[in-house]
């Protein structure tokens, strides 16, 4: 098999597809637009319903993504411009300058700890943790290789500085470097972009940014990981005490018809379960209480999964709506819910909010480059829901994971898979064909 | 004649990762003491390209045949350092991989002299492993460009037809005489849409249309034999037996509803159907006149027989509510002058001997004096419709908006709890279902005319012969086990074999197409490459010392292991993946893993001892 393919994303999804593709012999282009391949799988702490350590097992196929000889690895790069037609497309991608030439780059670190320039909110850490000027996103980043923020240098935006230049003993650094638009011819298109985090700040009645210990899930994951911003303790953000009772709120802007989010995010009734469980086994005194509307918990071992929770971690489940509206004087949020028909008020010392996950903001840019359909909320559309899942409105553009509807992780790799599948049969056919 | 040891050991400082904890030179001074030790060197980053060519230049100058690198990880580094090895004409096993990293100076960052020291001692056992290396050579074994799928239902289909897209011959097997499997006893996919059975038949196209899929209808694998690339295997062709070689196998055997013996009254009324016989009883146009119906989910799920969640009967049931509610005319039986049914045959989808099972318990109820059902009357203008739930698994964006559409249709959902589940009988000759309402605290009556049971699909009695035909694992909820749980969906832990769709769980038809697509994908990758890599690094069995007595077929996870005409143990050496399992539990100690073997693990302990000993 010949020619290439190229993917735009490089999480988990996006990740299988390019290593299925590549052990066939195809040449794939990855396309990511962070300095380091992983998504978010990489984010979070552990995974349901086996509590494997999630960096753990996917750390290897990032490193094995990025070591193999057919995977051309393009990180901190966005596509850009897209023509042609299945099986002969002509792909546009803006590789940003990162102002570290990666083919030098050992990662030794030896910037990151000089750098001046402090205080920059960390966006893999969800904000809880600062980095500096130039950064790796994370301990296990791939490529290892320093990146030079522009907005926040000083050398860049002042032309002082210059610090990471004198320490780099490698003279990795580069601030001369200018964006390069890269062109490649490839055969078929897979798009695997995943989802955005939904901001609950726009919705009052649950106390997010208003009250200090009501914390979303996706910072929440970041809080119990040993390598986060509290090295793995978890810790109210008002007065950094360890919290004897957690709250976990679902379907937070999810399932909601007037937010245009109607639909059920699949994965939260599992990772609020997990995140429960995983708040007793940090520390034994911490009671949790998950309020949920249904407990989609319908995958293989998930029912199982819950009966554990509750059983060996002594998770309590409530069904109902839950809101938070007011917080004691010692930020202790207090939670309002139902219970038989009567309205209950309590008080939690942190409250968690498995907050819906949405289509990507920038779908609509990504849309119009590929000249594929979103549905109505703004996933990638599926050319037939039921029996071409990974097929797009454009023949030879395939979608796999959350970017085209909800899914789980092994959801994810098998649509990766499946992609791969159906670009390889694109490639097939164009060879025989053109 | 024993060989001269050359060893050279690369000491990395990793800028200052390691160097800023570990005493970097007082390792290389304390390497150059280790015996065979010939040349020893520190290095800012062994990794970059002046690094690696200190490794290449010092192998040709000092002729050196063991190297060893003392710096990070090898599962970033190995291939690199490997590579560099093999350039400079040495063997990539006579390397050895030291972490002074991640296990040293980043976990004693705060005990400095002590963390030099560890450094030093982690470097002497890889010095003493690396005395006893042998070089190793890969095995290429060609791999058949064919394919077996097992099933032939959506997912063996789609797989199928993707695996012949991809440009290689397969064999479709399927039991019956027509492909389509269970979705040919659904009504409907789509909402008020066309028949399951005419939405199949693109996918039915595809298949009988392809030149590359050999189409053996009526037919079952007999057996098979081998490993990746190359599986002998015998099929059962519609009485004809087809012997052949594939490369890789896909299983694709389904799954089959649960029958609620003893559930809900099922045995005993007639108007009491699982949700595939209501399927059934639409798609055949034989659905009864009725004007209310309840549907009971979790009947034999979730810790009642079973302990899973069937994952697709919430969705299954509100489609076949919405359908009633939306298209009740056109789901109607009628007769061929067009009169509405009026009675029900339900016994068609369940087994014969459970249809006489049920036949007499209803002969029983009679004797007893039981009540005769009444005639349904004619349905009002709206059909009370209930879903009995525990919880309602609408998960991702579709079923969620259906279950939204239901409720604006006024289908009620009703909770019950696990403890104080509904009830089922007769009252004036009319089914009743008999529920605690929690909101209301109330016991509550619901007269209907038909009940329809949600109950799991379950794994097919065939699998446990599967199972032992291809020597892949069933989980405890019986259905096919896979390699990882999250990331290898669709493999087995076993080399060239691969799973999908509702053999491996409950799954809807759209995963269960992806899932197939992703099987496909999986498979056609050692087709298309056309050969496996084996490991070097495999299971050795001592033969002289061997009793045959098979421990190690039974803890291999990989299928790696048979006995051979002699009666004693023998490795595939394409399925094995050297983990070790084989040789831990040999009683007799026949089994040596290579490049792992006794003797050099022995060598790294008692180095590691050295200083304790002396």
């Amino acid at each position: 098999m010949e020619r290439s393919v190229l993917v735009v994303g490089s999480g988990v999804a996006g990740i299988q597809a390019s290593l299925d593709l590549a052990d066939k012999g195809v040449i794939v282009h990855l396309v990511e637009k962070d300095p380091s391949i992983g998504g978010r799988m990489a984010q979070l702490d552990k995974t349901f319903p086996t509590n494997d350590c999630s960096i753990c097992i996917l750390a290897p196929k990032m490193a094995d993504c990025y070591g193999h000889p057919n995977i051309n690895v393009l990180t901190y790069s966005e596509l850009i411009g897209l023509d042609g037609h299945k099986g002969r497309f002509k792909a546009k991608v803006l590789k940003k300058a990162r102002y570290v030439d990666e083919s030098k780059c050992t990662g030794c670190g030896e910037c990151l700890v000089k750098c001046p320039t402090k205080g920059i909110p960390s966006e893999f850490e969800m904000g809880l943790s600062t980095r500096r000027a130039i950064y790796m996103p994370f301990l296990q980043a791939v490529p290892r290789v320093a990146t030079i923020d522009r907005e926040h240098c000083k050398h860049l935006t002042e032309g002082k500085c210059g610090v990471c230049k004198k320490v780099c003993k490698r003279e990795a650094i580069d601030y001369e470097m200018k964006d390069a638009v890269l062109e490649f011819e490839v055969g078929a298109v897979i798009v695997a972009t995943g989802f955005d985090v939904w901001n609950p700040m726009v919705a009052s009645e649950y106390g997010y940014g208003r009250f200090p210990n009501v914390f979303i899930a996706m910072e929440y994951e970041r809080i119990i990981n040993a390598a986060g911003p509290t090295s793995g303790h978890i810790r109210r953000r008002s007065d950094g005490g360890e919290p004897r009772t957690i709250a976990f709120i679902q379907c937070v802007g999810s399932r909601n018809v007037q937010l245009n989010h109607p639909y059920c995010c699949s994965v939260c009734c599992m990772h609020s379960t997990k995140e429960a469980m995983l708040a007793k086994e940090h520390k034994d005194d911490v009671k949790t209480t998950i309020f949920y509307k249904d407990m989609r918990a319908c995958a293989k071992g998930f029912y199982e999964y819950v009966v554990r929770a509750q059983r060996d971690y002594n998770v309590e489940y409530v069904n109902s709506d839950a809101t938070v509206q007011e917080e004691t004087e010692d930020h202790n949020p207090v939670v309002s819910f139902d219970v038989g028909g009567r309205s209950v008020r309590k008080e939690f010392d942190m409250v968690v909010l498995a907050t819906s996950l949405v289509p990507r903001a920038t779908n609509a840019q990504l849309s119009k480059v590929l000249g594929v359909q979103l549905d109505e909320f703004g996933f990638i559309k599926s050319k037939d829901r039921i029996f071409s899942p990974v097929e797009t409105n454009v023949p030879g553009i395939y979608v796999a994971g959350y970017c085209g509807g909800p899914a789980d992780i092994p959801e994810s790799v098998a649509q990766g898979s499946a992609a791969a599948a159906k670009a390889a049969e694109t490639l097939v056919e164009a060879r025989v064909f053109a | 004649m024993k060989e001269d040891i050359r060893i050279g050991v690369f000491v990395c400082h990793c800028g200052t990762n390691i160097g800023g904890f570990v005493d970097v030179p007082s390792v290389v001074e304390y390497s150059r003491t280790l015996p065979g030790v010939i040349y020893a060197t520190g290095n800012l980053y062994t990794c970059a390209e002046d690094g690696l060519a200190s490794i290449r230049d010092a192998i040709k100058e000092h002729h050196l045949n063991r190297v060893i690198v003392a710096s990070c990880t090898p599962r970033t580094h190995a291939p690199l350092f490997q590579g560099v090895c093999e350039e400079a004409g040495l063997n990539k096993y006579l390397f050895t991989f030291v972490n002074i990293r991640e296990h040293c100076s980043w976990v004693h960052m705060k005990e400095g002299p002590k963390a030099t020291e560890k450094a030093k001692d982690l470097v002497r056992m890889g010095v003493a492993r690396a005395q006893l290396l042998e070089p190793k050579e890969e095995a290429r074994i060609d791999v058949e460009p064919k394919a077996l799928v097992i099933g032939g239902g959506i997912s063996g289909m789609v797989a199928a037809t993707s695996i012949a897209n991809h440009g290689f011959p397969v064999y479709l097997v399927e039991k019956e005489a027509d492909f389509g499997g269970f979705v040919r006893n659904l009504n409907n996919l789509y909402l008020g849409g066309k028949d399951a059975t005419e939405m199949l038949k693109p996918i039915v196209d595809q298949v009988t249309s392809n030149k590359n899929i050999i189409k053996c209808l009526k037919s079952k694998v007999a057996g098979v034999d081998g490993f990746i690339g190359n599986y002998q295997v015998a099929l059962d062709v519609d009485g004809k037996e087809v012997k052949d070689k594939v490369g890789v196998i896909v299983l694709a055997t389904g799954a089959d509803e649960y029958v609620p013996e003893g559930l809900f009254g099922y045995d005993l009324y007639e108007n009491v159907v699982t949700l595939t016989e209501f399927e059934i009883l639409c798609k055949r146009k034989t659905l009864p006149k009725i004007s209310s119906i309840a549907f009971i989910q979790c009947v034999g799920s979730r810790g009642h027989v079973k302990s899973y969640c069937s994952r697709i009967c919430c969705n299954v049931a509100i489609k076949n509510a919405l359908n009633i509610a939306e298209n009740y005319q056109n789901i109607l039986g009628k007769d061929e002058r067009g009169a509405v049914v009026e009675k029900v045959g339900v016994d068609m989808k369940a087994p014969e001997e459970i249809a006489e099972r049920r036949r007499r318990r209803r002969g029983r109820r009679d004797r007893e004096g039981g009540e005769e059902e009444a005639e349904a009357p004619a349905p009002s203008e709206g059909i009370e419709i209930a879903i009995f739930n525990r919880d309602i698994m609408s998960y991702g964006l579709e079923h969620e908006l259906n279950y939204n559409k239901a409720r604006e249709k006024h289908v009620r959902f009703v909770r019950y709890s696990p403890a104080n589940p509904p009830k089922v009988y007769t009252e004036n000759g009319k089914l009743v279902v008999d529920y605690w309402h929690d909101t209301l605290k109330l016991q509550r009556k619901m007269n209907v005319d038909m009940i329809v049971l949600s109950t799991p699909l379950v794994s097919p009695p065939s699998a446990p012969g599967i199972s032992k035909l291809l020597k892949v694992p069933l989980g405890q909820d019986g259905f096919f086990l896979e390699a990882h749980v999250k990331l290898r969906p669709v493999d087995f832990a076993t080399d060239g074999i691969f799973v999908c769709g509702t053999a491996k769980g409950p799954a809807d038809i759209t995963e269960c197409v992806f899932q197939a697509q992703a099987a496909a994908s999986r498979a056609a990758i050692p087709l298309a490459r056309g050969y496996v890599q084996a490991e070097a690094l495999t299971a050795i069995v001592d033969a002289d010392i061997c009793t045959g007595c098979g421990t190690c077929i039974e803890v291999c996870p990989y299928g790696a292991l048979r006995k051979n005409m002699d009666g004693v143990a023998e490795v595939i050496v394409a399925a094995c993946k050297g983990c070790g399992c084989c040789g831990a539990t040999c009683p007799e100690g026949a089994i040596d893993l290579s490049h792992y073997t006794d003797s050099q693990l022995l060598a790294e302990a008692k180095a590691a001892l050295q200083e304790a000993i002396q």
